[in-house]
């Protein structure tokens, strides 16, 4: 099946050189930080984390969410899904393999990366999330690539794919759990010293993921011969629009928790976060409008006539995305990392070298992307025809 | 087949008899396979549970600055806010990114965020507190290390191995404290003066107060509680007539975030 | 489903199709310059001579060593082949311990056979005799292209030298 990703329209071509031209860029910086260290990212000793683990935070949301269309199709024979499951298998494999090569990136010394394996330690939840990050990763090509063929070759998918489709399904659930984990366990970080911080992992993945799978399939139909559907992004709406109300209702949650108790520890996060502390407020604008757009995002979703037409549900799926992303990648670290454990303001900005090495393993996952969606819509094309 | 069941039963038990006992008698006769070995030094200071008690009644400005000098010199740790020449001037910002710190000193609203008083008395409100890894009994950090690079000893001491480590600094997030530094670019070039005794660190591994783990195995008191003359009470808690234990009971003493539960054993005098 | 067939051809008869290469002097040119590129290392110094590692042990503390004490820890046979492992085994003891289960230090002082204690320390024992790393260490390593980063960290000047100097 691979054949069908080395032939394809000129703009193909043109969308994988540009791609693979950001990654280039992107991976001379890194060989740059390889050489020079971290520090040439904004990171310091008070706020140790960053961009590249925000990403990694955001795109574990994003391969998550390929159980929403997994599960109503599998689970619960919701036909009308059996037309996009394959195109959010492989968005979750775009986006675990994103994960993981961001996770790489972070680290000081990439070059031991191996004595996870050879010292594995189950108390760590690094230790697991490595593990259910690449079991994901099998389990979705494995998938993917399976029923894909059998697509294509018109048979039923063969009888021992099933037990790991039914496997995918929690295990989506348990590579987001997982990373919400690594930041709810720490007893030194009040603003993630939440049980409700897998929850809201959950919560804000179901709204991205399926957002951005909604633009995918429009910009599907409008580049190849494979039409997703209408009753497919429909149904992928109104996931969309449930799960950010939720997502909302469960930051009031925060809200109220930190702030009706009034402990200092906790409520010190939110306050840099929405207005400043010690005259640092490099965030407040993008909280605020991370919040507000969120919750307009999903007001405006509860319209159906907002959600039919797909120009305007495409506008609030990009708002959601974005919206998401702030919260969660900016907002999350700095949010967790400011004030320190000695309630000391370091604020957090990426430097460019740092951006742009994010942008280079974003287009290789876009790359990726392309490529396999390149191959499930050419395998579409020639089915129907 | 041109064997009977039998002989396919004993060349196969033999086989696995000399699979096994030839991996032994590999080992036992492989090159390189010596008797030397690896023991205490007969000087080595030895306990059941480290802890140190700082008082901060007999510790003045001038003491804790040369209780941090002497640890600085002693572990290479390199100074980013004063670099040893002009060529290496790093904006603020950024050397304050960089910094490593392995024991310093803040004032009390910052080591004990949540205990603030409003009406403290001036010399608290003014003193410097000196604050370093507590080698908790119950540490986050070894908790979630992946590789176990960060491990505790059985004599207490949460150990840092810098060959192992492969900065994740999940430890980093994981400490209440702040205890823990990253080296965020090669240090070497602003290290002050190379200390023969001790490694330096390369980028891209975590470092922290060891307790001196090193100097202890020679017979050496920690760096910072021999500059301190006193200052620094440093021995076995599971020993009722050590010095540690004789402070505790003659003085009131707090710790740092204890309602965490890390259980720290670094206790200070007020 | 008597035609079904995937790229392995697992499960069916594979047609009979005439086999062509496309492109075939392209490929053949190719195939011969990617052979010629990847056997370099065989014919690229075919006729020149590489002297053997001759690494030197004319240092300070070693010349003022009494005749009977000019060795080192080990033997000099065993150490070239085994020091690699021997500086691995003190590492792990020293820091840790050789048993994962057993999380401390083992101590720092190395019995040789012999029965010498020496401190088990890369700088203050082994950099202390030998502190010419360029014309010790690095000899036989470059020739056997290895590199070892031990010096990222561990320093090349024993605390004896540099208390000298």
């Amino acid at each position: 099946m691979l054949e069908k990703a080395l032939i394809g329209t000129k703009r193909y071509y043109g969308l994988l050189a540009i791609l693979a031209g950001v990654f280039a860029l992107g991976f001379l910086f890194y060989l740059k930080q390889l050489h020079l260290g971290l520090g040439i990212t904004g990171m310091s000793r008070d706020v140790s984390w960053g961009f590249y683990i925000a990403q990694f935070t955001y795109l574990v949301g994003v391969a998550a969410s390929a159980v929403m269309v997994v599960l109503p199709y599998y689970l619960h024979n919701y036909k009308a899904f059996g037309r996009v499951t394959i195109l959010g298998e492989f968005l979750a494999v775009a986006a675990v393999t994103m994960c993981v090569v961001f996770i790489t990136v972070d680290l000081g010394r990439p070059d031991r990366i191996f004595n996870v394996l050879k010292y594995p330690t189950p108390g760590s939840v690094l230790f697991w999330d490595m593990i259910v990050l690449n079991g994901y990763l099998i389990l979705n090509l494995l998938i993917g690539w399976n029923v894909l063929e059998c697509e294509r070759h018109s048979v039923p998918p063969p009888k021992w794919l099933k037990p790991f489709i039914y496997l995918s399904i929690p295990w989506a659930v348990s590579i987001h759990t997982v990373t919400a984990f690594l930041y709810a366990g720490l007893p030194g970080r009040g603003y993630w010293l939440t049980a409700i911080m897998a929850p809201r992992f959950l919560s804000s993945a179901f709204a991205a993921g399926p957002s951005l799978l909604i633009l995918l399939c429009l910009l599907v139909r409008k580049y190849t011969k494979f039409d997703p559907g209408k009753e497919q992004i429909q149904s992928l709406a109104k996931i969309v629009t449930y799960a950010i109300l939720i997502n909302v209702f469960f930051f009031f949650c925060e809200v109220f928790t930190v702030f009706y108790s009034q402990i200092p520890d906790h409520m010190l996060h939110f306050q840099y976060l929405f207005f400043g502390l010690d005259g640092k407020h490099q965030l407040v604008p993008f909280m605020w409008f991370a919040i507000v757009g969120m919750t307009a995002a999903g007001l405006f979703l509860t319209n159906p006539k907002l959600r039919k037409d797909e120009t305007t549900l495409a506008a609030l799926c990009g708002l959601v995305i974005i919206t998401t992303y702030i919260d969660k990648g900016l907002g999350l670290i700095s949010g967790g990392f400011i004030p320190n454990p000695l309630e000391q303001v370091t604020e957090y900005w990426p430097t460019v070298p740092e951006a742009l090495i994010t942008l280079g393993v974003w287009a290789m996952g876009f790359l990726i992307l392309t490529v396999l969606y390149k191959i499930a819509v050419s395998i579409k094309e020639e089915v129907k025809s | 087949m041109g064997m009977d069941r039998r002989e396919f039963i004993r060349i196969a038990g033999l086989s696995t008899l000399l699979g096994l006992g030839g991996k032994g008698a590999f080992e036992l006769l492989a090159p390189g396979r010596v008797e030397a070995e690896i023991v205490p030094e007969a000087a080595a200071l030895k306990a059941k549970r480290w802890a140190m008690v700082v008082n901060q009644k007999k510790l003045d400005d001038a003491t804790a600055q040369k209780c941090i000098e002497a640890c600085n010199r002693v572990h290479n740790v390199p100074d980013f806010l004063h670099p040893p020449s002009d060529k290496l001037k790093l904006p603020a910002a950024v050397a304050h990114r960089y910094q490593i710190k392995w024991i310093w000193t803040a004032p009390f609203h910052n080591v004990f965020p949540g205990d603030e008083q409003p009406y403290l008395p001036e010399e608290v409100e003014h003193m410097s507190f000196l604050t370093l890894c507590n080698h908790c009994n119950n540490p986050p950090c070894v908790r979630v290390c992946p590789t176990k690079a960060t491990f505790q000893r059985e004599d207490g001491i949460v150990m840092m191995d810098m060959h192992r480590c492969i900065g994740c600094r999940f430890c980093m997030a994981g400490c209440p404290y702040g205890s823990r530094s990253f080296n965020w670019r090669d240090p070497r070039p602003y290290i002050k003066k190379l200390y023969p005794g001790y490694p330096t660190r390369e980028i891209g591994v975590v470092e922290k107060c060891t307790f001196c783990a090193e100097r202890l195995a020679q017979g050496l008191e920690p760096a910072c509680v021999e500059a301190a003359r006193g200052a620094l009470i440093f021995g076995d808690l599971a020993d009722e007539k050590s010095e540690v234990r004789e402070s505790l009971r003659k003085y009131f003493t707090i710790r740092r975030k204890t309602q965490l539960g890390t259980n720290p054993q670094v206790y200070y005098i007020v | 489903m008597a035609d079904y067939k995937n790229e392995f051809g697992f499960f069916a008869e594979r047609p009979k199709v005439e086999k062509k290469i496309f492109d075939r002097n392209k490929v053949v040119a190719g195939i011969v310059i990617f052979l010629v590129m990847i056997t370099i290392p065989l014919w690229k110094n075919l006729g020149k001579t590489v002297a053997a590692p001759a690494p030197s042990l004319d240092t300070p503390i070693i010349k003022q060593l009494a005749a009977k004490d000019k060795k080192c820890v080990m033997p000099t046979a065993w150490m070239r082949a085994n020091h690699m492992q021997m500086l691995i085994d003190w590492r792990e003891n020293v820091v840790r311990s050789k048993e994962q289960k057993v999380t401390t230090s083992r101590g720092r002082e190395f019995v040789a056979p012999d029965g010498k204690k020496y401190l088990a320390s890369l700088t203050n024992t082994c950099m202390e005799c030998h502190s010419n790393k360029a014309e010790f260490c690095d000899k036989c390593h470059n020739y056997a292209a290895v590199a070892p980063n031990c010096w990222g960290c561990h320093q090349e000047t024993g605390k004896k030298l540099a208390e000298a100097k």
